[in-house]
């Protein structure tokens, strides 16, 4: 921090008067003072954040580097060795399929029905307030209240599921729900969507308000349906939500643990697992500390680079690049 | 006379009604379907809690056969919900406050301060938001412990605060800048510091962008399952979401009983929500729009 300061010292910019007149010497004062002031309304942000969020990182990438068990600092430096055994492992490349998966769940059919649910929720209806309040509901109840409900109303033979399946002659339809491989993934992304559509339905209902009527209005004169007016004037005008929601969506995929640990704990035989919960039983069920952090390392790897290249290819018409705002706002 | 115009005008109600039925009847029809979906999980963890465990296999989805009380109020006669519900409440408010404070004046610097080094604080800041708290909760276990966090309630409170950091200070500087800066110069004019002004002026003036992140941090820090569950290792911090897991290991052949803690669980964060519910939803979708 001083480094930058007696930069900005040294080296004066365009703008800065030549420093060997008094006045200048006063105006650079006053500008240290200036920097020392907005730096020091930093502080107590800047210092939980490195403290707590980068230098944690930072030493996971270290500690990827190493045999070690988490106690004492690690020695027993193996070099990537970690890594390779991470992709040859075969719970971790299914970690990788299985977020894969919930990934094009969540565009194909979430994210989908959230939309339609938005357009429903955005006509004037009676009872909508209602209906939106008890659609987001439950993003207000934690993973965990949300995992041990569902793992009753899915519990085999005894849960809602099954007896209300059984109520409508579906018998064969219910069955083991989470303690079933080859079904535990399906039950798991409809409790998600239970959980989170509201979420995103929220987020489009926000971006819906900003169509003006007056365009939905002139396509109506124009004779277009209900569907060309949705899919030509509605649609495009709210990409920019939609793809935010995408993001999102993305993102959570990739850090998902909470509602897994709570119900499956990746059972039955890793068939739920998620990277976070495969990072969670090397590192602390089994100690080993650096393969864990191999693991953190993947998942961050995994967020910044679909993030850069998010921001990059599809975020760039919306937001000319949301960490560099700054811009131009009248320095 | 005045039956038959009754008549006519209940007619023309009826009249007025079916043309207006068939368009919207299948809209309502889908949102009553998509509603039950969402209710009936939580109206049977309700009606089940009041329900013995024998009656709940016999009698999955009826009415209780007698309502029974005795799950939901021996919950409530232990003490252990009660401290659950403390240590929640006593860290989600540690949390706001600390996330907010730190946030409210690391926006007001991004704000209203030209300095060297004011993007590359900024971009270091929102790409917070690509870190996962679960990618950094290895590396933060072994801090903590180093630290001799663990089993302290600081020990989540100040990494909760850290991850929170980023999308506070976005929503807040995005408010921040709309306020006008003749405003500013009126106040430094008058004799106001800096801080004087953030103190006396922005702050009483950012009262709803204020509320608005202090719900987000409340209900984020309320929820959170990972943290806790890594720093708590014997249950004097336990919080509920901890509680709750717990309590479905421990009585996990009483169906009846765990539906009674999961609805007791429920009740203040569903309360929160309808009380909170406007600040929710607009800082949620303020936070992803901004960020």
């Amino acid at each position: 921090m001083t480094s930058i300061l007696a930069d900005k010292r040294s080296r004066p910019g365009a703008d800065a008067p030549p420093p060997d007149t008094v006045r200048s010497r006063g105006r650079a004062r006053r500008r240290a003072l200036n920097w020392l002031t907005a730096v020091g309304f930093q502080l107590p942000a800047l210092v939980l954040f490195i403290g707590l969020v980068l230098l944690p990182m930072l030493f996971a990438l270290y500690a990827a580097f190493f045999r070690w068990g988490g106690f004492g600092m690690p020695e027993d430096y193996i070099g990537v060795d970690n890594f390779t055994d991470l992709f040859d492992n075969p719970v971790f490349m299914g970690d990788l399929w299985r977020c894969l998966v919930l990934v094009l769940l969540t565009l194909a059919l979430q994210l989908p029905f959230a939309l339609a649910m938005a357009v429903l929720l955005n006509q004037r209806l009676r009872g909508r307030a209602v209906y939106r309040m008890l659609f987001f509901a439950p993003y207000v109840l934690s993973e965990a209240i949300t995992g041990v409900l569902f793992s009753m109303v899915f519990a085999p033979d005894d849960g809602l599921a099954d007896h209300l399946l059984g109520s409508i002659g579906l018998d064969s339809l219910g069955g083991e729900w989470f303690a079933d491989p080859s079904w535990v993934m399906a039950t798991l992304f409809i409790v998600m969507t239970w959980k989170y559509f509201g979420f995103h339905m929220m987020l489009y209902l926000a971006g819906l308000q900003s169509v003006p009527r007056e365009l939905t209005e002139a396509a109506l004169i124009d004779g277009a349906g209900a569907w060309q007016r949705f899919r030509s004037v509605t649609l495009p005008l709210l990409m920019p939500t939609i793809r935010i929601s995408i993001f999102l969506a993305v993102i959570g995929a990739i850090q998902l643990f909470d509602l897994v640990w709570v119900i499956t704990q990746g059972g039955p035989d890793h068939h739920s697992e998620t990277m976070a919960v495969t990072m969670f039983q090397y590192g602390f069920k089994r100690y080993q500390v650096g393969y864990a952090s191999a693991i953190s390392v993947v998942m961050f790897g995994i967020c910044l680079v679909f993030a850069l290249a998010y921001q990059r290819f599809v975020l760039r018409r919306d937001l000319e690049g949301a960490t560099t705002t700054m811009r131009g706002d009248g320095k | 006379m005045s039956l038959k115009s009754e008549g006519v005008s209940l007619k023309s109600e009826a009249v007025g009604r079916k043309s207006r039925t068939p368009r919207t009847l299948p809209l309502h029809l889908v949102l009553i379907a998509v509603g039950a979906l969402m209710v009936v999980p939580l109206v049977y963890a309700v009606l089940s809690g009041f329900k013995s465990t024998d009656e709940l296999s016999r009698n999955p989805f009826g009415l209780p056969d007698h309502w029974l009380t005795g799950n939901y109020t021996g919950i409530l006669r232990s003490g252990d919900f009660w401290r659950l519900l403390g240590n929640s409440t006593l860290i989600a408010v540690a949390t706001t406050v600390l996330v907010v404070a730190a946030s409210a004046l690391a926006a007001f610097s991004f704000a209203r301060f030209a300095f060297r080094g004011r993007e590359v604080l900024f971009t270091l800041f929102t790409m917070g938001l690509m870190f996962p708290f679960a990618v950094a909760a290895l590396p933060l276990f072994l801090l903590l412990r180093y630290l001799g966090l663990l089993d302290n309630p600081l020990g989540v409170i100040l990494p909760q605060a850290a991850f929170g950091l980023p999308m506070t200070i976005i929503i807040l500087r995005a408010f921040f800048r709309e306020i006008p800066g003749e405003l500013e110069e009126a106040a430094t004019l008058d004799g106001c510091s800096p801080f004087g002004f953030f103190w006396r002026v922005l702050l009483p003036m950012a009262r709803p962008a204020l509320g608005t992140v202090s719900v987000l941090a409340v209900v984020t820090s309320w929820n959170n399952f990972m943290l806790p569950l890594l720093v708590f290792t014997d249950n004097t911090w336990w919080t509920l979401p901890i509680g709750v897991q717990q309590f479905q290991g421990q009585y996990s052949s009483d169906y009846a009983r765990v539906f009674a803690y999961l609805v007791l669980a429920m009740v203040p964060a569903l309360a929160f929500y309808s009380v909170a519910e406007r600040q929710l939803v607009g800082g949620l979708t303020a936070g992803a729009t901004k960020g």
